[in-house]
Parts: structure tokens; C-alpha cells; sequence
């Protein structure tokens, strides 16, 4: 970093002049993969919805309305709040954040053994974290389906070995599309957590240990506070990409309850065909997400100043 | 998909010199084409075939539907998804003449009501949705769809069924003696309350995995297609293919000219080269459905002739197609399908 800052006026200087065409790439990615097709989102958000897919074009806030508002069978009810679809969004909070805690659990300590780990050591131990991750994950998610199945080689050892007398029944559980997210982004966990305590400084540590300090409250008053930055980027990075899941949600739970992901899915891919719903609920989704980003920026912000 | 790397690999290799006779994309579904059939196309006409795969007959309709039209010269839709497709101009009409073996078409098939005439659409393959049971696990002599909408306690928590709306709202409707697409109020509700209680009982909803975990164990019991389920006994699963007491679904795919084809000529050839009954056999022979080509029985392997998944026991109750709703029946059939998974 020291480094960098000195020469960093004159490089800056240098392209002061045409900063704004090297900008120009990063500007037209973002507007044309994000900015546009979300904006397209919004509006779809809005329109009528086609019988068999597709939009009409006149303005209506039935697809918010069909989110929130039960209104019976035939549609002529009273309405009353649509639990439905809270249902699917409360499942899959509760899913994603399972998935995050169990990250967290498993991927603090594998950071903070291999950020510990003599400097030459630790190219190989992130090496091998990332192995499975160079094959496609819906490769790995079919994998585990293969795993954990009833006449699957986990139950076929518990079985063998006498810890079990019938299958643990753990395919098409709740359980198992947990198992599955977890699995599907734990580096995600494991990396920026490992970049933070790398740079952690262990001499704090050891001035805390001469001063008494147990080991419980080191790790919660020195390391944790300083790696937080770490963890919070790797909780972000776990549960945004949790929260929409569908591979997890088909392969290992069966597809038998959606989550929002699946219910995207099926509005655009599916049966029912109904784009502006989907599309809603992709809104709703996606400011979720942005509360949880906000939060985190405004704790950041908070503690620079 | 393996064999799409291969068709595309060869493409890849080929693109520079061939290309002569130009090219075929083909919207399919999964295992469902054999690849020497491919091949031999290929030979026969020097057009490189592209093939895509989908997985149920709404992906089709709304990939289609997103902005893929125009990239595909054909498609083969199920029956009642033909006359989806064309109400909404998705396909294109042969010319009077246009198809040289169209003779070949059986007489059964030349009207069908999804396709009067047929001038969209030639038959591809033909088949059954029903039930099949694991016999090492349910032993009874139930024959009723009530295994999966009412199912014995040995069966409960292993039950697939197919992700697609129109089988499982049809089946259901069978179960319970009602009009496909009712729209009598008592009824809908009655349907309404029979899939959310039976759902309780299944254990997951999907297409392409229903051969899969019958032959794994997985599921002791699934609602799935013939010959799909012929393909799990090869396998060495013991399961038995059930034609209920209450009647079953017949689909019937087909293979349509899409509005927009680029290579419009050349799909016309595809087609052609379909209604003969040697090349139409093979897929028969693949997937172990019927072909619906006079002569393609003299080509098809004997043991599919008698085979239990292609010949209905006596007793059976009537198969019918797929019905398609109007919108206000669909949009409740909609509901009850997103309130069972929710």
C-alpha cells in the first residue's frame, strides 16, 4: 500500500486526460449488464402480465398486489395478506442465513489456520480450497445428491458400521439444501476472511496474553473486532447468492418448496408464465439485498469516522 | 448434453469446410434422440445438426416466447402445446406438397385435434403418463392413481412427481372423476384440497430425474412417462408401469416448423427424413415409445411390441390427452400449483 501512494500522483496525472474513456469500458458493462436489464426489471414490475408469458403494455401494480393479497381461489374474496409468498421469502431468509452462520462456523477457523500457517505453506492450503470450485456447481450440487442419498456411500457406511439400522433420509430435507449452500460457497467465506487475519498482526495477541488476557477474550476484544471487515464481506458474499439460490432448493430438496429463486424461476421458465410477477418479485428480492448492503455500509462508514 | 458437445465439437471442426448445405437447430427435449440418427442425417443430407434441450413444454413455450424465435427451425412440442403454440403464431404452415412423406403419417394421427390436417406439426412419438411402482418396496394390488394421490403408508415420503402442471392437474382431475379444466367452482376447490393433501406425501417434484430415482431408490413410486419407465426396468429397477382403473394421459410430441426458421429448406428435409418409418423406428427403438408412421412397427425391436409400459392391461381406464384451459381456469389452476409448493 505505502508502496503505491508515491507514485501514485504521477500515474494519476499522467491519465488525468483521457480518465474518462479508460473509465468508459467499466461504465458500459455495468449500464448494459446491470443498470438496463434491472431498469428493464422495474418496468416489466409494472406492466400487465400476457396470458402464456409475456407483458402487455399498460400500467398496473397487480403483480405487487397478487404478491401481497390473498384474494381466495377465484380471485373475489376480500382480500387478506397472501402468506405464500412471505412464506417462500421467510424460508429463504432462514436458509440463507443458516448457510451463513454455518460458513462462518466452519470458515473462521479454516482462515485462521491457514493465515497462520508459514508463508510458503499457505499458496497450497488456499490451492486446495478452491480444487472443487474448478468444476461446475451444478456438477458438485448433483454430487452430493449422489452423497448423501439413501442407497448413497454416506448411508452405506453409517449402515455398514452400525451406527444407524436404516437410511438418515436426508435427501429432499430442508437439512439438505443447507448442506448444499454451505458446500456451494464456503470459499467465499473462507478468502476474505484469510485476506483480514493475514494482515492481523500477532504481536497484539501476545501484549494481550502477557497482560493476562484469556484466550476467549483476545479472540473477542483484539481479533475478532480487527478481521470484522473480513467476516462481514464473507457473511455478504454467502447469503446474497444463498437468498436466490435454485440449484440447491431442485437437486437436493426436491424442488417440492420453492424458494425465491425458484419461484423467479417458475414464473419466467414454468408453468405459470406470469412475467411482471416474476419480475416483481425480483425487485422485492433485490431490496432486500440492498437493505442488507445499506446496513453494512452505514456500519462501515460509521467506524471510519 | 454429451451429445450436444459432440454435435457442436463437430460443428466446431467442420464449420470452415462444410456448411455447404448449411445448417439445423433443432429445440428438443432431453434423451430423447438417438445420436446415430443424428449421424445419419448428417451423412444423408451434409446439414450439421445443432440441437438445444429443454425440459417441460412451458420452458419451451417461454423460451420461445423471451426472444428465441428465429434461432430454431424445429421444435417438438406435446400435443396440447401444439395448439398453444399455433394460437399464439409460433408456427409456420407446410405448403401443400411440401412434404414428400407426409403420406406416411397414420390415418389416426393425420387429424389430430391438436393439429387439424397436420400443417404444423408431423408426429414424433407417442406415449403414456401414469404411475410405476417399485415392487420390491409396494407389493399390493392397488391399480389406482390413488398410489400417488392417496398412497399406501409403505409408499408416503417416496413419491416424484413430474414437475409440469398439465400432467399433475390431468392425472388429478382423472382421480377424481371431474372435467379436465373444470370450471365448476366445487370442483376446482376439491382439486385444490386433493394435491395439497396428497402433496404432504411426496417427496420431490421432477421431469428429468423421474427414471433417475426410481432406478436409485430414491422414490418407491413416481408419477412418470412409458417408455421412461421402460428405460428404469432396463436399468434393473423392479418397477412396474401402472395403467389405472381411472384412466391415464396420451401425449403425443411432434415435431413442428417454427415461425422464423432460418433454415426453413432444410427443416422441411428433417421432417422428411422423420416420416420414414426405418428412421422414425430408431427413435422408438431409443426411447421406447410408439411411433406414429404406418410400416415404423416393422423396424421397431419385438419386445417393445409386448412390452407391459407400451400395452395397456385389460381393465385400464381410458387415456386421454391434455386439455388446454381458458385463462380464467388456468390462472386458478396457477394458484393451486404455487400454493403446493409454497
Amino acid at each position: 500500500m505505502a508502496a503505491g501512494t508515491g507514485s501514485g500522483r504521477t500515474v494519476s496525472a499522467t491519465f488525468r486526460p483521457i480518465r474518462g474513456w479508460l473509465l468508459l469500458p467499466s461504465w458500459a458493462i455495468i449500464g448494459f449488464f446491470m443498470v438496463i436489464p434491472v431498469l428493464l426489471m422495474l418496468v416489466y414490475s409494472f406492466l400487465t402480465k400476457e396470458f402464456r408469458g409475456g407483458v402487455i403494455w399498460e400500467p398496473t401494480l397487480a403483480a405487487y398486489d397478487q404478491f401481497l393479497f390473498d384474494r381466495g381461489l377465484f380471485g373475489d374474496e376480500p382480500p387478506t395478506i397472501e402468506w405464500a409468498y412471505i412464506t417462500i421469502f421467510i424460508r429463504s431468509i432462514l436458509q440463507a442465513t443458516g448457510a451463513t452462520l454455518l460458513c462462518l462456523l466452519i470458515g473462521f477457523p479454516t482462515a485462521f489456520f491457514i493465515a497462520t500457517r508459514p508463508a510458503h505453506t499457505r499458496a497450497i492450503w488456499l490451492f486446495l480450497i478452491t480444487i472443487p470450485y474448478w468444476v461446475n456447481l451444478l456438477i458438485r450440487t448433483v454430487s452430493v445428491r449422489f452423497l448423501i442419498r439413501d442407497n448413497g456411500p454416506l448411508n452405506d457406511f453409517l449402515l455398514a458400521l452400525g451406527l444407524v439400522d436404516q437410511p438418515l433420509g436426508l435427501i429432499n430435507t430442508n437439512f439438505a439444501v443447507q448442506l448444499g449452500l454451505f458446500y456451494s460457497y464456503l470459499p467465499f467465506m473462507v478468502l476474505p476472511i484469510y485476506a483480514a487475519v493475514e494482515r492481523y498482526n500477532f504481536a497484539f495477541s501476545e501484549a494481550a496474553s502477557d497482560l493476562y488476557a484469556p484466550k476467549w477474550t483476545i479472540l473477542r476484544r483484539i481479533v475478532i473486532p480487527v478481521v470484522k471487515p473480513g467476516i462481514i464481506a464473507g457473511c455478504i458474499l454467502v447469503f446474497v447468492p444463498s437468498l436466490g439460490a435454485f440449484l440447491a432448493p431442485d437437486l437436493l430438496g426436491g424442488a417440492k418448496t420453492y424458494m425465491i429463486g425458484s419461484l423467479i424461476e417458475e414464473q419466467f421458465k414454468g408453468n405459470a408464465g406470469n412475467w411482471p410477477f416474476g419480475a416483481a418479485a425480483s425487485m422485492i428480492l433485490l431490496s432486500m439485498v440492498l437493505v442488507v448492503l445499506l446496513f453494512y455500509a452505514r456500519g462501515q462508514s460509521r467506524e471510519g469516522a | 448434453m454429451k451429445r450436444l458437445t459432440t454435435t457442436t465439437a463437430i460443428l466446431a471442426l467442420a464449420a470452415g469446410a462444410a456448411a455447404a448445405e448449411g445448417e439445423l437447430r433443432v429445440y428438443h427435449w432431453f434423451e430423447y434422440m438417438p445420436q446415430e440418427l443424428v449421424d445419419k442425417f448428417e451423412a444423408e443430407t451434409g446439414i450439421d445438426v445443432i440441437i438445444d434441450t429443454y425440459d417441460s413444454n412451458e420452458a419451451l413455450l417461454a423460451s420461445l416466447k423471451a426472444g428465441t424465435l428465429g434461432s430454431y427451425d424445429v421444435a417438438v412440442p406435446g400435443d396440447y402445446m401444439v395448439a398453444i403454440m399455433a394460437g399464439e403464431g409460433l408456427l409456420d404452415t407446410f405448403e401443400e406438397g411440401e412434404l414428400t412423406n407426409k403420406a406416411n403419417i397414420e390415418d389416426q394421427w393425420l387429424n389430430a385435434p391438436f393439429d387439424a390436417g397436420r400443417v404444423h406439426s408431423i408426429p414424433y412419438q407417442w406415449g403414456s403418463t401414469s404411475v410405476s411402482v417399485n415392487r420390491d418396496i409396494y407389493t399390493g394390488d392397488t391399480n389406482s392413481l390413488s398410489l400417488i394421490f392417496d398412497p399406501p403408508e409403505e409408499l408416503k415420503g417416496r413419491i416424484n412427481v413430474l414437475d409440469s402442471q398439465g400432467e399433475v392437474m390431468a392425472l388429478a382431475s382423472i382421480y377424481l372423476g371431474i372435467p379436465q379444466c373444470s370450471q365448476d367452482r366445487d370442483q376446482l376447490r376439491a382439486l385444490d384440497e386433493l394435491l395439497q393433501t396428497a402433496s404432504a406425501h411426496w417427496a420431490s417434484f421432477g421431469s428429468d430425474i423421474a427414471k433417475d430415482v426410481l432406478v436409485s431408490g430414491d422414490a418407491a413410486a413416481g408419477m412418470i412417462y412409458n417408455g421412461f419407465s421402460a428405460k428404469a426396468r432396463e436399468e434393473g429397477a423392479n418397477v412396474e408401469y401402472i395403467y389405472p382403473d381411472e384412466g391415464y394421459v396420451v401425449w403425443m410430441d411432434n415435431v413442428v416448423l417454427l415461425e422464423q426458421a432460418p433454415n426453413r429448406e432444410n427443416a422441411i428435409r428433417f421432417m422428411d427424413f422423420l416420416l420414414q418409418p426405418e428412421n422414425i423406428a430408431q427413435v422408438t427403438n431409443y426411447a421406447q415409445y410408439a411411433a406414429g408412421i404406418t410400416g415404423a412397427a416393422e423396424f421397431t425391436e419385438e419386445a417393445l411390441a409386448t412390452s407391459p409400459e407400451n400395452n395397456p392391461r385389460e381393465g385400464a381406464g381410458p387415456g386421454v390427452f391434455i386439455e388446454v384451459c381458458d385463462q380464467a381456469t388456468q390462472e386458478v389452476y396457477d394458484q393451486i400449483w404455487t400454493r403446493l409448493r409454497s
